[in-house]
């Protein structure tokens, strides 16, 4: 048991796992670093200097209870939030990120977990939302973002037929499907999933857990919330786990157990603070 | 027997790919104007009214398909009206007096209704630029915001005006607002309805090509020719029934007097053709249309209305975005502006008073939802004829005029409670 409960140790604690030392190893930087972040609304501190990294080819499991920050942390890099302290890094780089458009440019892409859908439109839409396919003379090419879409959806959730629908009328399922297709279509190298397969069946569960080993083998990073402790064990090379706003720790994830980082998710400790009665005190 | 009845009327309207809503609003119109003709024995549906009709309609209709993506984007313009009659006023301002004591160009100069209307086009996109700027950027309300311009607008009138009119226009800049000479005549209006049917099949068929290429689901032929079947009809139609509303017999005489026309017994019989002001309606829909479904802009309003957070998410610029309806809505206040003076021959302090409630209105009838992302262009235009053609209809019923308003504001919540009722029941 070797878990690296320093927050700020976590540049030294690059993965050298088998899953994700891969690619971590040809790229000494990470690709996405987050410093001292820090957000709050009145006086709730959201987010507490809270600093985290992202290996290409790497899935960061961002783990945490109900409110512990971590929408709020994912939407500072999103630029969706922005945070009241801190620093973003992309590939070592310093960047500011004001606007969506920002993290675009940086090649950033966003499931969020409200899913941001504009009801009133139909899938293709929606997925080129603010990046329209355009053909001669500047007129939207609906054909075009019609047929991306269908390729698209033909990978993510084969079943899915309704492409001239408004999304109000679709499943929870169908419109997280569009969601993700929506962050997949434009070449991400850096990618957000906030709950994405909350609202999925078993089926399109299982398309998109082989949607993200297939991203991830092809050097994207990923941070990857999940309530689902399985999910997170079965697609993640390291998992962070934040409570009240702070990181209790990152770890391998050959490293520990679920039980462990359930125990971190609900005590807020790091693993070798919690004894073996408070670790039977949750089953 | 109702359900099934509303879902055969769905069904049809999804192979057609015509919007249901759309569907049942040209019902509606049918059944006023059917109702209207049986009463009027006859005079309702005559080529007379019915030109006069589509003329009267004509700059509501303009300023409607603006007031579309107002509402489209969560947005109210209140202002409309003021700002027709500043913009118009500012116009007939700009022919009679500016023009000819600036550039010395005189009120029959063929530049001048040219300049005047360019001015006014500007104008009105940058009044109403300036309300949607405050509207995105200052962060107040829309509703308060032209308010505060109807006032304004309203009130700059009055100040400058002293209860002048100004009359008479330019007569190039007269033709805008109709009339037998303001009109494309018969060869014209035969040519243009030709062009249209042109154009309306080759549209029907590259969308159908291009859909097929890509190996999407088709509407099936019998519905593709029986839809272009029905807007070629509606098309030769409208002219014919413009072509069949000839000149007034002075007029006429006066007309063959000055060419040396000999009059044939039983009167010369000049047809009027389309009005130019039905003409500019047509053109203001077309590119309204374009704008609102085939270009980026049009797409991002549209996405503001559904989910304005989504809009920012995706990285759409929302504030350029609803500065710029506003501005658009400046322009075709200036177009109804420029209609309106043109027609009357004079610009009045009262111009395009209350204008804004029957804009408001038909952009509603028409189909546009106050909850937002919801609305057409089509729509609105078949809005303002329904509007029109209940006043008209009463007016030949000679029912008074506060009679008038009481039937058009029963309809108006009537219509927009049926179609909540209808929404609700199939969702
Ligand atoms: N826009 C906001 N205004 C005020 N408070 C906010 C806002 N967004 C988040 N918060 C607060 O910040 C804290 C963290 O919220 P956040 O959404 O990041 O949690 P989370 O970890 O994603 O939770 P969940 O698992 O429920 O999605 C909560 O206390 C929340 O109430
Ligand atoms: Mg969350």
């Amino acid at each position: 048991m070797t878990a690296v409960p320093d927050p700020s140790a976590t540049p030294s604690s690059a993965p050298a796992s088998a899953s994700g030392g891969a690619a971590a190893a040809t790229h000494a930087t990470p690709m996405v670093e987050l410093v001292d972040i820090r957000v709050s609304f009145g006086g709730v501190h959201a987010v507490d200097g809270v600093s985290l990294d992202l290996y290409p080819g790497e899935v960061m499991g961002l783990v945490g209870g109900n409110g512990a920050g971590k929408s709020t942390l994912m939407r500072v890099l999103s630029g969706a939030q922005s945070p009241d302290a801190g620093e973003i890094r992309i590939n070592g780089r310093r960047v500011s990120i004001h606007n969506p458009r920002d993290a675009r440019t940086h090649g950033i892409e966003t499931i969020y977990q409200t899913l941001a859908l504009a009801d009133n439109l139909d899938a293709p839409a929606n997925v080129f939302l603010g990046r329209e396919k355009v053909s001669g003379f500047g007129t939207l090419d609906d054909a075009a973002m019609e047929s991306a879409t269908r390729e698209l959806m033909e990978r993510l959730n084969p079943r899915f037929k309704n492409f001239k629908t408004a999304v109000a009328s679709l499943s929870g399922g169908q419109r997280q499907s569009v969601a993700i297709a929506r962050a997949i279509e434009f070449n991400a190298t850096i990618l957000i999933m906030d709950e994405p397969t909350a609202a999925l069946g078993p089926a399109e569960t299982a398309q998109v857990r082989e949607l993200i080993r297939q991203l991830k083998a092809d050097g994207i990073g990923i941070f990857l919330i999940s309530h689902d402790i399985h999910d997170v064990f079965d697609l993640s090379d390291r998992i962070s786990v934040m409570h009240h706003g702070e990181i209790v720790g990152t770890v391998k994830r050959t490293d520990v157990t679920t039980d462990q980082v359930l125990a971190m998710i609900i005590l807020g400790k790091p693993p070798d603070e919690v004894t073996s009665e408070e670790l039977a005190s949750l089953h | 027997m109702q359900p099934r009845q509303r879902r055969s009327v769905g069904g049809f309207s999804r192979v057609i790919d015509v919007d249901t809503r759309l569907i049942g609003l040209i019902f509606g119109l049918a059944v006023i104007w059917i109702g209207f003709n049986i009463a009027s024995d006859g005079t309702f549906l005559s080529a007379r009214n019915l030109w006069n009709l589509s003329v009267q309609s004509a700059s509501i209709a303009i300023m409607a398909t603006g007031m579309v993506l107002i509402i489209v984007s969560r947005n109210i313009d209140l202002s409309v009206g003021a700002l027709l009659g500043f913009t118009g006023y500012t116009m007939a301002m700009a022919q009679t007096q500016w023009i000819p004591q600036g550039l010395g160009l005189g009120l029959d100069h063929p530049l001048t209704w040219v300049i005047t209307l360019a001015f006014g086009l500007v104008l009105g996109a940058i009044l109403g630029g300036i309300q949607g700027f405050v509207i995105a950027y200052g962060g107040v309300p829309s509703f308060i915001v032209t308010l505060g311009g109807l006032l304004v607008w309203r009130g700059l009138i009055f100040q400058y005006a002293q209860g002048q009119t100004i009359a008479p226009l330019d007569p190039t800049f007269r033709l805008l607002g109709g009339g037998p000479q303001g009109s494309l005549g018969e060869f014209g209006s035969w040519a243009l309805g030709a062009l249209a049917c042109v154009a309306i099949v080759i549209g029907l068929l590259y969308n159908r090509r291009r859909r097929a290429s890509y190996g999407f689901p088709v509407r099936p032929i019998w519905a593709l020719v029986l839809l272009g079947a029905v807007a070629i009809t509606v098309v030769l139609g409208g002219v014919w029934v413009a072509n069949s509303y000839p000149w007034p017999g002075a007029l006429a005489a006066q007309f063959a007097e000055r060419n040396n026309i000999p009059i044939p017994p039983g009167g010369l019989v000049i047809p009027t053709g389309i009005a130019y002001p039905v003409l500019i309606m047509i053109a203001v829909t077309i590119v309204m249309t374009h704008l609102a479904e085939r270009r980026r802009f049009g797409r991002n309003v549209y996405a503001i209305g559904g989910n304005p957070v989504a809009a920012v998410l995706s990285g759409i610029n929302t504030r350029r975005t609803v500065m710029l309806t506003f501005a658009v809505m400046g322009i075709l206040a200036a177009v109804s502006g420029a209609v309106q003076t043109a027609r009357l021959n004079a610009a009045v302090t009262g111009l395009g008073v209350q204008n804004e409630l029957d804009v408001i209105s038909a952009a509603v009838i028409g189909g546009t939802s106050f909850s937002g992302g919801i609305g057409t262009i089509p729509g609105a235009i078949l809005g303002a004829v329904v509007m029109q053609s209940l006043r008209s209809g009463m007016v030949l019923m000679r029912v008074d005029s506060p009679m008038q308003d009481i039937v058009v504001g029963i309809v108006l919540v009537a219509a927009v409670g049926l179609d909540a009722l209808l929404r609700r029941r199939t969702t």
